[in-house]
């Protein structure tokens, strides 16, 4: 309160008496307008463009596309489905959105696991050393993956993995899992002792304990480390990009740049049909779950 | 040590204490091993596998000999590399700073008593959900030079009468780069900050107010000092994400045009992966590390460090 206190020393003599100002319940409707909801709009506008333009490309007819000068661009007349028919019928897309699906959920299966245990292991059962694996864990956090995809390389490609979804699946738990053990640490250190210390004395193993009581009370946090991992991994781009080379192994976001751009303008609509189609999972996904994941997104930087 | 090491005390004994304790870390151990073997396997040994191989001269699919430092050697002299360096620091300051001043103001704005406050917070989100690679192609749509929809706006509006080059002038491929990482890095910049605002009370400005102080004193002295350590961690994420960009240049330029927006990232995948000269990739990784452990201090200890003078002035 020293801060306050400072603040009103500084400012006693002037501004007494506008005492409104700052309070933004008292702030009058015009004003309002102009501070709060004008850059408001105009930031969403922006945020939100790049959408609206790719929707309205993956259904314009290529002959709007491309005649600027009678149609308006900024609309579409006589929408058409083509672009999206050509995709999942003419083209290997279902094939690229079932790989990316496949890896995203195996890896984050695994994640979660592994994830779960090592959390477990670091909040509860304090082996020793366990404050240090906890701060190696926040630091693997900070490992980029572009520092690492070269060597990565030649050790998935010494392990034969190069061009296999296995070798996603393997690679991609370690963006997963120092996040979902932050994040899951976080959770575990809210759930009570004395359940865990109840169960202890009536005999149960720590691995009953586990899946029993802590598993159940901890599943808003599960939902979150879940659904984050499964955006890391449909989002992830350099790694699927380094070790799958042949088309019918790619992940979406790989296989519609290599894929799809080849310099022919006559491909824009195909190319936004594929970027809305492989945005949309993430995006039902998460209309569904938007307070799990902001908190998982808040909740582990807060840490 | 309230945990369970007090219940076995006084439950079992002293046997039953000694066991626990024996097994605790035995345990530790074995929950500890999935995590610890993967992380091991594929982020540990990586991590120096790099470093080693960028004092070979690996090529792809042939494990390559050590050769000192003359990867490095080479890349001094490389002026491609010098200005992937350039590019890197530059796309990393102008994007951080202007991603921190636009993701607090927006912060500020979603923190006020507005209507709809979920929806709109579900809605910022939608850039940082949507995968990186596929909204930059929208962006590379949209910045296309014969059909951008920014330069028919534009000429229509009569305020220029050519074309824009977006990707294909140097500066303007950069600039564009810039802005499409700041429309993404945004939302989570603002949604963290958000967080970090809702839990500063609002008596404080309540009474600040009454005290006379205005709209930027309340800001400047309740809300940044409150906010100073999210901020520290938000940053360091930020420039850390920001300096290892890699998708985003890959999918709009590739480095082009004259290599004028290559990352230090998209350069090592262009000299290890496509040229197939791993050790010279691995140097430009390695050479990534030290910038990197740098931005992580600055960004970490000068922030921690005003909060601590904060704190002495309130003394």
């Amino acid at each position: 309160m020293t801060e306050v206190t400072n603040v009103s020393e500084r400012l006693s003599s002037a501004h007494l008496a506008d005492a409104s100002e700052g309070m933004s319940y008292l702030e009058s409707l015009p004003r309002k307008v102009v501070t709060t909801w004008m850059p408001l709009t105009l930031i969403l506008i922006v945020l939100l463009f790049p959408f609206y333009w790719m929707v309205l490309t993956a259904v314009k007819p290529n002959e709007q596309l491309i005649d600027m000068t009678h149609f308006n661009p900024f609309f579409v007349v006589g929408p058409t489905l083509d672009h999206i028919s050509e995709l999942l019928f003419r083209s290997q897309y279902p094939r690229w959105l079932w790989n990316t699906t496949y890896v995203s959920v195996l890896a984050t299966f695994i994640s979660l696991i592994a994830s779960v245990m090592a959390a477990y292991a670091i909040v509860r059962l304090r082996f020793s050393g366990a404050q240090t694996v906890g701060g190696l864990i926040f630091l693997a956090y900070l490992v980029p993956p572009s520092i690492l995809f070269i060597p990565l390389a030649a050790i998935v490609q010494s392990y034969g993995l190069f061009n296999s979804p296995m070798a996603l699946v393997l690679v991609y738990p370690t963006i997963l899992i120092p996040f979902s053990t932050w994040l899951l640490m976080g959770y575990f250190k809210t759930i009570p002792f004395e359940l865990e210390e109840c169960a202890l004395i009536d005999g149960a193993s720590r691995l009953q304990i586990l899946t029993k009581i802590i598993l159940p009370l901890a599943v808003p946090g599960l939902i979150s480390a879940g659904i984050f991992s499964l955006t890391l991994c449909w989002n992830e781009f350099i790694y699927a990009l380094t070790f799958i080379s042949s088309t019918e192994n790619k992940t979406v976001p790989v296989a519609i740049v290599t894929n799809f751009v080849d310099g022919d303008i006559y491909h824009w609509g195909a190319l936004m049909a594929g970027a809305l189609v492989g945005s949309l999972p993430l995006i039902i996904l998460y209309s569904f779950f938007v307070e799990y994941y902001v908190s998982a997104m808040t909740g582990a930087v807060k840490e | 040590m309230t945990d369970a090491t007090a219940i076995a005390t006084t439950a079992g004994g002293r046997t039953t204490w000694e066991r626990l304790r024996s097994h605790r870390d035995w345990l530790g151990f074995w929950f500890m091993a999935p995590a610890a073997a993967i992380l091991i396997l594929f982020l540990a040994y990586p991590l120096g596998l790099g470093v080693w191989l960028s004092f070979t001269d690996a090529k792809i699919g042939r494990p390559g000999h050590f050769i000192g430092l003359d990867n490095y050697d080479w890349l001094s002299d490389d002026s491609v590399f010098w200005g992937s360096v350039f590019f890197t620091c530059f796309y990393t300051l102008v994007a951080s700073s202007i991603k921190f001043a636009i993701g607090l103001y927006l912060a500020l704005l979603l923190n006020k008593n507005l209507p709809f406050k979920a929806l709109l917070r579900s809605i910022v989100l939608i850039p940082f959900v949507v995968p990186t690679v596929l909204s930059a192609i929208a962006f590379w749509w949209i910045f296309d030079s014969q059909f951008s929809i920014i330069s028919w706006s534009l000429v229509k509006l009569g305020l220029i009468d050519r074309y824009i080059d977006f990707l294909g002038n140097p500066w303007n491929a950069r600039w564009c780069l810039i802005f499409a990482n700041i429309w993404r890095g945004v939302p989570f910049v603002a949604i963290t900050l958000l967080a970090g605002l809702q839990t500063v009370s609002p008596s404080l400005y309540e009474a600040a107010t009454i005290d006379g102080a205005s709209r930027w004193q309340n800001f400047r002295h309740i809300t940044y000092p409150l906010l100073t350590p999210i901020i520290a961690v938000v940053m360091t994420f930020s420039v850390l994400f920001t300096f290892t960009d890699f998708q985003l240049i890959w999918a709009m330029t590739r480095g082009g045009p004259v290599n004028a927006t290559h990352l230090m990232a998209t350069l090592s995948f262009q000299r290890a992966i496509l040229g197939g000269s791993l050790g010279e990739g691995a140097a430009i990784s390695t050479a990534m590390i030290p910038f990197l452990l740098a931005a992580i201090m600055v960004s970490w200890f000068g922030l921690q460090k005003r909060k601590w003078q904060q704190g002495g002035d309130n003394d």
